[in-house]
């Protein structure tokens, strides 16, 4: 005779540690195994979009830094290329080396944070206070370019906002050489690290079709073994010309999208070198005065400036009619903005694309039939920030 | 993206679906393809199947909302092939109540990103599996993203200590929401041109 069961309904968050924000999770169990996941997500909410509608194009911008607000500056980048796209315009060789040094140390910030939670979901503290010291450093990088620690707000439509000062290269520089050896540290606590293997190794595993069909990017896909980087395959600034590898995963699950994030942190580490190496001199945002703000001096003594200043502060640029799509490779995945001009100073549309939304969405799919302990390893390893799920 | 790969594939896509395609246009190296909304499913199937385009991601859905037309909706469907390193964009264009087939059949990532344009646009899909609200609040009313709905609104919440619980109230502002006008007054304003107007009739009358 076969028993009855019932199974359970459990709330998991919104106010749980190991939601990574707010995420309200009703779980269907049958003992300890899961058997549905519905995701409730909103909770984080905050109109951006429609926010956006009602702003000039520089105004619209600083909302991109509260999305994804471990990795600002690729959210940014992705709106100031939208926007570039429909102006016609060209970023200085100098302003797209600055761009990438700083996507890169977004990309760093976020994995950091990434593994080292990821670690903390499945009980290992350490790597969390370690990884956060770095998280620190290259704060205050954000901080020196741009006088902010998270809401940089310096990517700017046709460059970036100032140049960053003489010492800041050579820092970076430094931290460079330095980092390697604190992966090195941090996988010396985690890559063989017995109780970490057995929480990830064949947990929430992805096949290559279902991370085609579920809309997956970034760590996502190449953990399942799809090599597809935008920064390789649709490459934007100045990617084309330097030297990187994309590391994809084999099995598809938590523990090769660890090693894919601990990789692409050594990867980025080498692009912000070679950045460093080749970086030129010149003008950091495009010349034209009716796009990029004057400098303060030339306020004080050109009427034209002056004028122009104003114009731009109240007013802003108006940008062509038009729609464009474009996509970069943020550190959760493809980050993409499909922006609608009608011929205004103000976006007439602006959808922004969050790779995080997709890869929540597939929860139910990647965690049914597993226990109720792997539900935080698995959301560890998809990498979800509510900013920019919610929007 | 090169122009000539787009060309290409404008050109295939052309010749085989010929008549469900309205117009299509490439610009900013982009190509964009209008379609009628009964021919959805067909025209995503196909470009998801065929051998030589293989669109097999679903990127986005994003709507679109033009109060004054008369079709006054317009979906766009943002599909990548990895193969051939190409993007496509679908566009629809419908009244308000018009019902979009689902996708979600081809693409089961379509779910969540049809329930956000439910959610924000108050458009409904055929065959949907589980078409809720997902963003705004529970028992939120309205549909945000669309153009009549005011920016601040209609409800704020706040903890009352009198009632010792979260409550709706209506929104109460100290000060309006302000849009300026930015339109030079030298060329732009709406009733100076009504005026050039009517000089204008006055000198032809």
């Amino acid at each position: 005779m076969t028993k009855k069961t019932k199974t359970m309904n459990l709330n998991f968050g919104p106010q749980h540690p190991a939601a990574h924000g707010v995420l309200r999770l009703i779980l269907e169990l049958d003992g300890e195994v899961v058997e549905k996941a519905d995701p409730h997500i909103g909770l984080l909410h905050r109109g951006t979009e429609k926010l956006i509608e009602q702003k000039t194009y520089t105004q619209a911008l600083p909302y991109f830094d509260r999305l994804d607000y471990v990795a600002p500056m690729n959210q940014e980048h992705a709106f100031a290329l939208a926007a570039e796209k429909l102006l016609d315009i060209q970023v200085p060789i100098r302003a797209k080396y600055i761009r990438v040094i700083f996507c890169e140390i977004g990309r760093i910030l976020s994995h950091i944070l990434n593994v080292t939670t990821q670690a903390l979901d499945v009980g290992a503290l350490t790597p969390s206070l370690w990884g956060f010291e770095e998280r620190e450093t290259l704060m205050t990088f954000y901080e020196r370019a741009s006088g902010s620690r998270l809401h940089a707000n310096y990517f700017r439509t046709g460059g970036v906002h100032q140049d960053i000062p003489l010492k800041l290269i050579e820092d970076i520089g430094k931290f460079c050489k330095s980092f390697p050896k604190i992966i090195d540290d941090l996988e010396g606590l985690l890559t063989d690290n017995r109780i970490f293997k057995q929480r990830n190794v064949e947990i929430g595993i992805v096949s290559k079709q279902e991370a085609l069909d579920h809309s997956f990017s970034g760590v996502m896909l190449r953990g399942s073994g799809i090599p597809w980087d935008l920064r390789k395959s649709q490459p934007y600034e100045c990617y084309k010309d330097l030297d990187f590898k994309i590391p994809v995963g084999k099995n598809g699950d938590c523990y090769d999208r660890y090693l894919c994030r601990i990789e692409e942190m050594r990867e980025s580490v080498k692009i912000i070198l070679q950045c460093i190496e080749r970086i030129p001199k010149g003008p950091v945002k495009s010349i034209d005065g009716k796009i990029s703000p004057p400098d303060r001096k030339d306020i004080k003594q050109s009427m034209e400036a002056l004028i122009h200043h104003f114009k731009l502060f109240t007013e802003g640029y108006r940008v062509p009619a038009g729609n464009v799509y474009t996509a970069v490779e943020a550190p959760k995945g493809e980050f993409g903005v499909y922006l609608i001009s009608d011929g205004s100073n103000k976006p007439y549309r602006c959808k922004i694309r969050a790779p995080g939304f997709s890869h929540l969405q597939a929860m139910d799919y990647l965690i049914r039939g597993h226990m109720l302990a792997d539900v935080p390893a698995v959301l560890g390893s998809l990498d979800i920030v509510f900013g920019e799920v919610d929007r | 993206m090169n122009l000539e790969k787009l060309k290409k594939l404008e050109k295939v896509v052309n010749s085989e679906l010929t008549s469900k395609i309205q117009k299509s246009i490439i610009e900013k190296n982009e190509l964009l393809i209008e379609i009628n909304e009964n021919d959805l499913k067909e025209v995503v199937q196909f470009l998801k199947l065929n051998d030589f385009l293989k669109f097999r991601q679903l990127i986005d859905i994003a709507g679109v909302d033009y109060p004054e037309e008369e079709k006054r909706f317009q979906l766009i469907y943002l599909l990548l092939s990895h193969e051939n390193n190409l993007r496509i964009k679908l566009m629809i264009r419908f009244p308000v109540d018009q019902i979009i087939p689902s996708i979600t059949k081809i693409f089961p990532s379509a779910n969540w990103m049809e329930r956000e344009v439910f959610d924000m646009y108050g458009i409904k899909f055929k065959n949907h599996p589980d078409l809720r609200r997902i963003l705004t609040d529970y028992n939120f009313k309205g549909h945000p993203l669309r153009k009549d709905f005011p920016l601040t609104g209609f409800n704020e919440v706040r903890y009352s200590e009198k009632e010792k619980k979260v409550i709706y109230e209506p929104v109460k502002l100290e000060q309006n929401y302000r849009n300026f006008d930015f339109e030079s007054p030298w060329e732009g304003t709406k009733y100076i041109k009504e005026v050039k107007n009517l000089e204008k009739n006055d000198k032809k009358n």
